[in-house]
């Protein structure tokens, strides 16, 4: 703007800040986290290398069997989420007028004003076995006795689809808001039918948000904790569960250490993934 | 499918139907658990016993502690007050400079770093606060042990959680503010220029106006966020536990109508929030 | 200095990698007139304008305003103000806050400030808006805004940069005017940039024409029309028709050209380098080429020309004709003595060859 040496001065000035930021909380945590992962202690004050915790990974069942199950219902929980959103996103995009597009907008996000925590106690008042719906389905003399719905994966997963919701809906309503009805319009009046427009013309156009929704909600179901934890039963672990049992409860660091670098890598494959299949950067759909 | 194109009646009252049955599976949850916190029982659960506010009121005399008088709960939402007000604190402001790096400036290797500014939306929150927890105090215990050095701060407690939460409230904060910087005409800092204003003045009165809505939005959303965080926050906590975390706990004992009451409090305290920072957009 | 020249620069360059936009630019400025840049979209306008604000740094050359060298002095400390191309009305502020703006940055008491702005609306014709905001103005309403700004700091040098572009046409028509009177009351120097002809044509005392990054020309507006310099100039200021042939003689300053299909046309030479045996470019106007039957006046130049239509625009009629695939456009008077005409008959078309300019083809 004015001199160039100015100028240097308040891109370094700038610059700082996020570098700090970046380095002191991101990269350097997140790589000594891997370090860790790759120590094995021997005794309470002697390391060396090795790849004990990730042998351990492999050779129990356990672990592996979480981690799997974990990333498949996470997959799941996205897909079901994008399911139930795209037609809301929709009529609220594109069929709702004025005053009612922007409340139903406002609505969809109310939920959100509450933690994830408020969430999931109001499902479990809902769903457990001295919950409302139990009491009602007595009330309405289906059922004989309580009935018990919480603790199960339809439990979970109804919970971390409710959770995953508002993040898909928004992306969604943005992208479809910024779509031309002419181009429907054109595809109808060339000929095409319901699913070759929505195939041909809707999708395409709204797959950034598409996308950016689904990065969104597959990781924050992936790395969701209160849900799984509250609502699974027995066998319904979450491997964040496993994660967080490594650290508070056995203290073991170099464990839990190995299982987050594992988690990391497979959401960053994950949305890499994602990314390369739809063509689209991490850019265009984050920033 | 849009206004323009006909429907069949059938499909149009499905559609309806889907609609309301989405936005009933939306509240409900949230409604029972409002309604509960005023049901006088002692579980919050069917079938209703009729109105009290004693799950706000009550002072412990009647076998009953109310939200106001329990002082766990109280000292934990004192500390998710502390926590928040200093996350929002810097997460905006490294927000507002972040934003001026990448809307304003031009160097190299800007593409790269930008990336590197997404990142931690991409670290599923456990993993966030994983790694702090290693990095710093590991470090803290290394020092500890080689020095006899105690960095207490580097413990797992309130500094530790306000870093992990910060590491990701800054991207929200920087994307937010940024988009509303990318909408400012740079023009308007010349003509300040021109009138007669040095850089720094310009950057006050002109730029800084026009950014006020999105700083606040900013911090609204950093103050929600960093309240409501769990996953981040539980790996990092210490003694101190915020509300979150004691909520928590006290759920793993057993529900009674005063987490009913303290989640009602919430979202209405989020609702106000929420509702200022909407109406201060739109009055500008 | 002895000149009460409020603005002059000497030899100006600015180049953006290898193109100069900016290209050895030397103008003189005197105080209290209205000098404006013609030159079509894209020659440097812009450049220049922010070098002389102060925005921007020539890569040689000096800029001096009231006889002090400017070239390291910070945009905000420039005796110069600028209207912007797209106004740059700060969306933050209401209108008075605006105006005062500058004013505050001189430390200018509160309310001596709002005197002044008060009295600035007024003059130009705003009187109590203070309180709106920008954006509840009407286009022209800004425009005003944006000048007083400007002028309510008292400057030594205004910077318009096409400020009318953003109008629609009946608004510049009489925004043009008023710009005029409204430097003519304020006695304020004027640097205008515009891409339009008419509007340089009616408002200033000097035009610079560019082109380029250069300046072809600069004069006042009638000698602009009168004697252009170079082609460029006969052919960007007023309508003119061009006429390219083969030089066969040179006498008297007057040229004789013989174009595509033979036929022999005169005019006077307007440039060196028109030599027999070259190729020339001969420029005539409208309003000077006259339709003849067989008479001819004497000592004119005649050619033919096939009709291709008329286009009628009352005062401004005019007929368009095809000389080989060149099209030749004559005025047409309408107070009945232009004959009838037919499409694709044929015309005489004669003019006075001291009206008529020749330049060197091929000479920028
Ligand atoms: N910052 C820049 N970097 C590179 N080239 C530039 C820059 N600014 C202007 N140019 C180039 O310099 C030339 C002159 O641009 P300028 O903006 O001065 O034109 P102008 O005469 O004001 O045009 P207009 O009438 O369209 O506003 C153009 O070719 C443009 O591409
Ligand atoms: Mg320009």
């Amino acid at each position: 703007m004015t001199s160039s040496a100015a100028g240097r001065l308040s891109l370094w000035l700038l610059l700082t800040p996020f570098v700090l930021w970046i380095l002191l909380l991101v990269l350097v945590p997140h790589l000594q986290m891997l370090r860790v992962s790759f120590q094995v202690r021997e005794s309470w004050d002697s390391l060396s290398w090795g790849l004990d915790q990730y042998q351990n990974f492999f050779s129990e069942a356990y672990y592996w069997r979480t981690f799997v199950r974990t990333g498949v219902m996470s997959l799941f929980t996205t897909f079901l989420t994008l399911l139930i959103a795209f037609p809301i996103a929709w009529y609220i995009a594109k069929m709702a007028r004025g005053r009612a597009k922007g409340i139903l907008f406002l609505a969809c996000l109310i939920p959100f004003w509450a933690s994830e925590l408020v969430r999931t106690y109001g499902w479990m008042i809902l769903l457990r076995e001295s919950g409302l719906f139990s009491a009602w389905l007595q009330a309405l003399g289906w059922v004989d006795g309580p009935v018990e719905m919480l603790y199960n994966d339809v439990a979970v997963i109804v919970g971390l689809v409710y959770n995953g919701l508002l993040f898909m809906v928004v992306p969604l309503v943005t992208t479809l808001d910024g779509m031309d009805e002419n181009l429907v319009e054109a595809g109808y009046d060339l000929g095409g039918g319901h699913a070759t427009v929505l195939r041909e013309i809707v999708v395409p156009w709204a797959m950034p948000g598409v996308v950016s929704g689904c990065i969104v909600v597959f990781m924050l179901t992936l790395g969701s904790y209160l849900t799984p934890v509250l609502m699974g039963g027995k066998d319904s672990a979450w491997f964040t569960e496993q994660i967080f049992t490594q650290f508070i409860t056995r203290f073991n660091w170099e464990q839990g250490a190995a299982l987050g670098v594992l988690l990391l890598f497979l959401s960053s494959l994950m949305v890499w993934l994602g990314l390369k299949l739809s063509g689209q950067s991490l850019r265009k759909v984050m920033g | 499918m849009i206004r323009s194109v006909p429907r069949s009646r059938l499909f149009d009252s499905l559609y309806l139907a889907y609609l309301v049955a989405f936005f009933v599976y939306l509240a409900l949850p949230l409604l029972v658990t409002a309604a509960f916190a005023f049901n006088d029982s002692p579980f919050p659960s069917l079938p209703w016993q009729g109105f009290t506010l004693d799950w706000y009121l009550a002072d412990g005399s009647a076998g009953r502690t109310g939200l106001f008088h329990d002082d766990g709960l109280l000292g934990a939402l004192w500390v998710s007050v502390q926590i928040a007000f200093w996350v929002t604190l810097a997460s905006v402001a490294l927000g507002c400079v972040n934003a001026v790096l990448f809307e304003r400036l031009q160097f190299r290797g800007k593409e790269f770093l930008y990336l590197l500014m997404l990142l931690p939306l991409v670290i599923p929150g456990v993993i966030l606060g994983v790694s702090i927890l290693v990095f710093y105090s590991g470090m803290a215990n290394d020092v500890s042990r080689l020095w006899g050095l105690e960095l207490d701060v580097f413990r797992p407690g309130m500094t530790l959680v306000v870093m992990g939460q910060v590491t990701f409230i800054t991207t929200l904060a920087t994307l937010v503010i940024g988009a509303r910087l990318r909408k400012f005409d740079p023009q308007l800092e010349e003509a300040a220029l021109n009138l007669g204003a040095t850089p720094l003045v310009a950057w006050f009165t002109v730029t800084l106006p026009w950014l006020m809505p999105s700083i606040f939005g900013a911090a609204a959303m950093a103050f929600l966020m960093s309240f409501e965080n769990f996953n981040t926050t539980v790996m990092l906590t210490g003694s101190d536990t915020p509300l979150t975390v004691a909520l928590f706990n006290r759920l793993r004992e057993g529900s009674t109508p005063v987490l009913n009451a303290v989640a009602l409090f919430l979202m209405v305290v989020s609702a106000l929030l929420a509702l200022l920072t909407m109406r201060q957009s739109q009055g500008r | 200095m002895t000149t009460a020249s409020d603005l002059s620069c000497h030899g100006l360059v600015r180049r953006f990698g290898r193109q100069s936009a900016v290209d050895h630019i030397s103008l003189d400025v005197p105080a209290g007139t209205f000098f404006s840049i013609l030159g079509p979209s894209g020659c440097g306008k812009t450049t220049l304008l922010r070098l002389l604000a102060g925005f921007d740094k020539p890569d040689a050359g000096d800029i001096h305003i009231r006889g002090q060298r400017m070239n390291d002095v910070p945009p905000n400390r420039r005796p110069v103000n600028m209207v912007f191309q797209h106004l740059a009305l700060f969306p933050t502020m209401s209108v008075g806050d605006n105006i005062a703006y500058g004013l505050k940055r001189r430390k200018v008491a509160s309310a001596e400030r709002n005197k002044r702005v008060a009295k600035v609306l007024e003059q130009v014709g705003l009187p109590g808006l203070e309180h709106r905001n920008p954006q509840e103005l009407s286009g022209g309403q800004r425009q005003r805004v944006a000048l007083a700004r400007c002028l309510v700091l008292e400057p030594t040098l205004l910077l318009l940069d096409e400020p009318l572009g953003a109008l629609d046409l009946k608004l510049r028509e009489q925004m043009k005017i008023e710009l005029k009177h409204l430097q003519k009351q304020f006695g304020t120097t004027f640097v205008y940039i515009t891409h339009d002809q008419s509007e340089a044509m009616v408002m200033s005392d000097q035009v610079a024409v560019m082109k380029n990054g250069r300046f072809d020309q600069v004069a006042p507006p009638e000698d602009l029309y009168r004697e252009p310099a170079t082609p460029f100039v006969a052919g960007f200021v007023g309508d003119n028709n061009q006429l390219v042939g083969e030089v066969v003689s040179v006498r008297d300053n007057l040229a004789e050209i013989r174009l595509e299909d033979g036929e022999v046309v005169r005019g006077r030479v307007a440039s060196g380098g028109v030599k027999a045996g070259g190729r020339a470019e001969l420029y005539v106007r409208p309003e000077s080429l006259v339709l003849t039957g067989d008479a001819l006046n004497e000592g004119y130049s005649a050619m033919q020309a096939r009709v291709r239509t008329t286009l009628f625009d009352g005062a401004n009629s005019r007929v368009e004709a095809a000389k080989g695939d060149q099209p030749v456009y004559a005025r047409l008077p309408q107070d009945g003595s232009a004959p009838r005409l037919t499409t694709d008959g044929i015309i005489r078309l004669a003019w006075d060859p001291m009206l008529a300019r020749v330049f060197a083809a091929g000479n920028p």
